[in-house]
């Protein structure tokens, strides 16, 4: 992969802007984006295919949800922490989605180091978003074991519809499954910038491509792909 | 042609990026095996679904046994007989159809095609090989399982797809299905995002979008369909594995089996109705894409003449792949949806008419006057225009609410998506074959073998399926293993039965034929050269042929026109090819 910071746009032609701008680029030859590499490009692609698995997930539980002949129990004593003697609703999911959201926070940091070329501030800051992802997967361990506690099964469900008990592990499984992938990457590419391959231009182990920092900023975009399906899980699960 | 002043030599803006190191494979094992090169992917992906593929056509040989001589075989039980539809049907669309068109040719056409020394992302296309490989071979160990593979029909609709009724519905047919599908879509991903950036960022200098020839606009567009269509194939497999794993009651309704209450029970079988449609449908353009682009370069080649109305073509390809998202519950009028669904569904499903039609029409435009060679990959070419307008022609009765309703589950269905998905793709990908077969390995396919090929192919397919027509028109039903005695079927379905199943037959044997041409011809075959159609496009220029790692040579080849410049007047042959900047005294064309 080429170095796209380094590019070299032989024709220094000023590029329209909007529709027109669009149109153009799009007739144009080599590149319908232009100044976006193909990694870049292919996350982008992937995320959409992405989307539309999610999508369906939501769809097919909304769908479930409205057809199931058992009332569906009521998320705000379901999720909710018995603490002392009251019960707070949706307080776990509260610190979940928080702690979520700081971690694309993060991220954005190490974006940003990343392009400054600050080595070792970026990759502080992928650990610490690695760390924020890995709180959140153990938090949703902690909540799957309770709700497992309580009775809650894929095929049963003593609080209601026994699609709710299938439905939520199936879709907080995908996304956590989601959230521990991205976990991985970030520890893999903490230990890519530390050791300075992006800048050495050290060939990856099995691609034997060389990276750059601009491969931060795409772990950067599934990582905060990954936090805006789970704004919409918690929304359409926690919140109706 | 305008003789236009043209006195300065056309030219093709600067490059924007420098090119990207190429992979070199040093052993045998990373050169032919775990190889990156997409060419070699595209031979191992061909080989592995046309392999795959013969297996579906000895099972639909096998239908035919017990469909034309029922209770004549003892081996092929009502359970075998499920078994054999099933996969049957999954084989041909997933597994062949679907993995050739896209990983076949689109692994090997896309890079050249476009300028490109290969995919965007090599280490990925060879994962994306060797995940369809382990899918394959996980169907195939379905078949060895104990209960043998499942017997649920193609579209594996529950509840009865994981009931103990339908053979390997308990056992682990059902399951190593889902768990191939599953693993089908994830390698078909990793292809699809290679052949979609490759398109989209990979091109050479000059190469615009309108300047693609319509076969990488078919692959690509029914790549773009794919990414967006097999998602919901998955979670639909996910949710039926948990179904079938966890007894969770996602698509299971409450249900009493053989006397027992079986513990399912709220769920919507009608949700993965709709899900295997929201996939299935464009599927069907999945496969018909890329054939509609593949024949019209075939067709344009072969009949020394530009495709007319490109620019309506590529739009065409575009509209088709927008539309087959609002069609697909034209599959379910019998699930018993609301009326304007029904009214909906049925409006948008003719809307399709229109851009399909026009690209009949502009084939038949291009051949109007056109020097018609009529070789093998033409007269497939010209095979695949007939029968698809006659399996198009099918659609617009089961289209139709008031008219599909009688006709659902009928053979009069059966022939017509056998027409439209099943014989039209394959006589292209059987076209493309012989086309594109003096490139990959420098020599040409026996030209008589593969006109006899065409027309046993060709006419057998239509003794085969217009009969089902009628048979269907009489309320023939499909999937029964055999009909008894019906007071409404008459005796000429039995005689028309056995008709087919000796049609089939002896088309299965010609496929043989095909097989034996291929490997005949790769010893000793007449040698080709490198453009021995004088064809325009690029992967015809290459300075190797068949061509060596990263395509090209030292230098990317340079774009001045579209792949359609034949019969050029002054030209010194008669084509230009795409990267032929035209001599300058013979007036230029655009």
């Amino acid at each position: 992969m080429t170095d796209t910071s380094q590019v070299q746009v032989t024709a220094s032609v000023d590029r329209t802007t909007g529709l027109s701008g669009l149109v153009e680029d799009w007739s144009s030859d080599q590149r319908a984006f232009k100044n976006v590499s193909w990694r870049k490009a292919m996350m982008w692609i992937f995320l959409l295919s992405d989307t539309f698995i999610f999508g369906i997930f939501l769809l097919s539980y909304m769908t479930s949800r409205m057809s199931t002949k058992v009332g569906w129990p009521n998320a705000s004593e379901v999720f909710s922490l018995h603490i002392g003697h009251t019960n707070f609703p949706l307080l776990l999911i509260a610190i979940m989605t928080f702690v979520l959201i700081t971690s694309s926070g993060t991220m954005v940091l190490a974006v940003n180091y990343g392009y400054r070329k600050d080595r070792k501030l970026t990759a502080i800051m992928l650990l610490v978003t690695a760390l924020l992802g890995a709180t959140f997967v153990g938090m949703q361990v902690f909540e799957w074991s309770k709700l497992i506690s309580e009775g809650v099964r894929p095929w049963s469900n003593p609080m209601g519809a026994p699609q709710f008990g299938g439905i939520f592990f199936m879709i907080t499984g995908f996304h956590g499954t989601h959230v521990s992938i991205g976990v991985i990457f970030l520890l893999v590419m903490a230990q890519k910038v530390w050791r300075g391959d992006y800048d050495t231009q050290r060939p990856g182990f099995f691609t034997s491509r060389k990276g750059d920092y601009e491969c931060v900023e795409i772990m950067g975009l599934y990582w905060h792909f990954v936090d805006l399906v789970w704004v919409f899980i918690f929304a359409f699960f926690y919140l109706w | 042609m305008v003789e236009t002043e043209n006195t300065s030599p056309p030219s093709v803006p600067p490059a924007e990026v420098e090119e990207v190191e190429l992979y070199h494979a040093t052993s045998f094992w990373t050169k032919y095996v775990f190889s990156q090169d997409a060419k070699i992917i595209a031979i191992q992906y061909s080989g592995v679904a046309i392999a795959i593929g013969f297996v579906a056509l000895v099972l639909s040989s096998l239908i035919r046994l017990q469909l034309g001589f029922p209770e004549m075989f003892d081996f092929i039980t009502p359970e075998t007989y499920y078994q054999f539809v099933t996969m049957h049907g999954m084989i041909m669309v997933v597994y062949l159809l679907t993995a050739l068109f896209l990983g076949g040719f689109g692994n090997y056409l896309i890079p050249l095609m476009i300028g490109a020394r290969d995919m965007s992302f090599p280490y990925v296309n060879m994962l994306s090989f060797w995940i369809y490989f382990l899918a394959v071979l996980v169907l195939v160990g379905s078949f060895f399982v104990p209960g043998g593979p499942t017997g649920a029909g193609w579209t594996l609709y529950p509840p009865q797809a994981i009931l103990s009724g339908t053979p390997g519905g308990k056992g682990l047919g059902i399951i190593l299905m889902l768990v191939s599908l599953a693993l089908f879509i994830v390698g078909f991903t990793m292809g699809g995002l290679n052949y979609v950036v490759t398109v989209l960022q990979g091109r050479t200098r000059g190469m615009t979008m309108m300047r693609l020839p319509l076969t990488v606009w078919g692959i690509f567009t029914a790549t773009v369909l794919a990414l967006l269509a097999f998602p919901a194939l998955l979670v639909a497999t996910v949710m039926m594995l948990f179904d079938r794993l966890l007894e969770t009651s996602f698509f299971m309704p409450s249900l009493v089996e053989f006397g027992d209450q079986l513990s399912y029970g709220g769920g919507s079988p009608i949700l993965f109705q709709h899900l295997f449609w929201f996939f299935g449908h464009p599927e069907v353009y999945i496969v018909a894409l890329p054939a509609f682009g593949i024949v019209s370069d075939l067709i344009s080649t072969h009949a020394r003449k530009n495709i007319f109305g490109y620019r309506m073509m590529v739009w065409a390809i575009v509209g088709i792949g927008a539309l087959s998202f609002i069609v697909w519950a034209h599959h379910m009028y019998v699930s018993g949806m609301h009326p304007y669904f029904g009214f909906f569904f049925a409006t948008t499903t003719l809307i399709i008419a229109v851009p399909t039609a026009l690209k009949v029409y502009n084939w038949i435009l291009t051949l109007w006057n056109g020097n018609i060679h009529l070789n093998t990959p033409m007269l497939f070419s010209l095979g695949f225009i007939v029968t698809f307008l006659n399996g198009g022609l099918t659609g617009l009765f089961l289209g139709n609410v008031i008219v599909d309703i009688p006709l659902s589950d009928t053979m009069f269905v059966v022939a017509h998506f056998h027409m439209v998905m099943g014989v039209a793709p394959i006589l292209v990908v059987f076209g493309a074959i012989y086309h594109w077969f003096p490139k990959i390995s420098g020599r040409m396919l026996h030209e008589g073998l593969g006109k006899i090929h065409f027309w046993v192919t060709f006419v057998g397919s239509y003794l085969i399926f217009f009969p089902m027509h009628y048979i269907g028109l009489v309320g023939v039903p499909r999937r029964y293993p055999e009909l008894g005695d019906a007071a409404f079927i008459p005796d000429s379905v039995a005689t028309l039965n056995s008709f087919i199943s000796l049609a089939a037959f002896t088309v299965g044997v010609a496929q043989i034929l095909f097989l034996y041409n291929v490997f005949w011809s790769l010893r000793k075959g007449r040698p080709s050269g490198s453009n021995p159609w004088r064809a325009t496009t690029l992967e015809w220029q290459t300075p190797h042929t068949p061509p060596a790692h990263g395509n090209f040579g030292p230098e990317l080849p340079l774009v001045y026109r579209w792949p359609y410049d034949y019969s050029v007047p002054g030209a010194a042959e008669d084509f230009l090819a795409q990267n032929d900047p035209g001599s300058l005294d013979s007036g230029s064309s655009t």
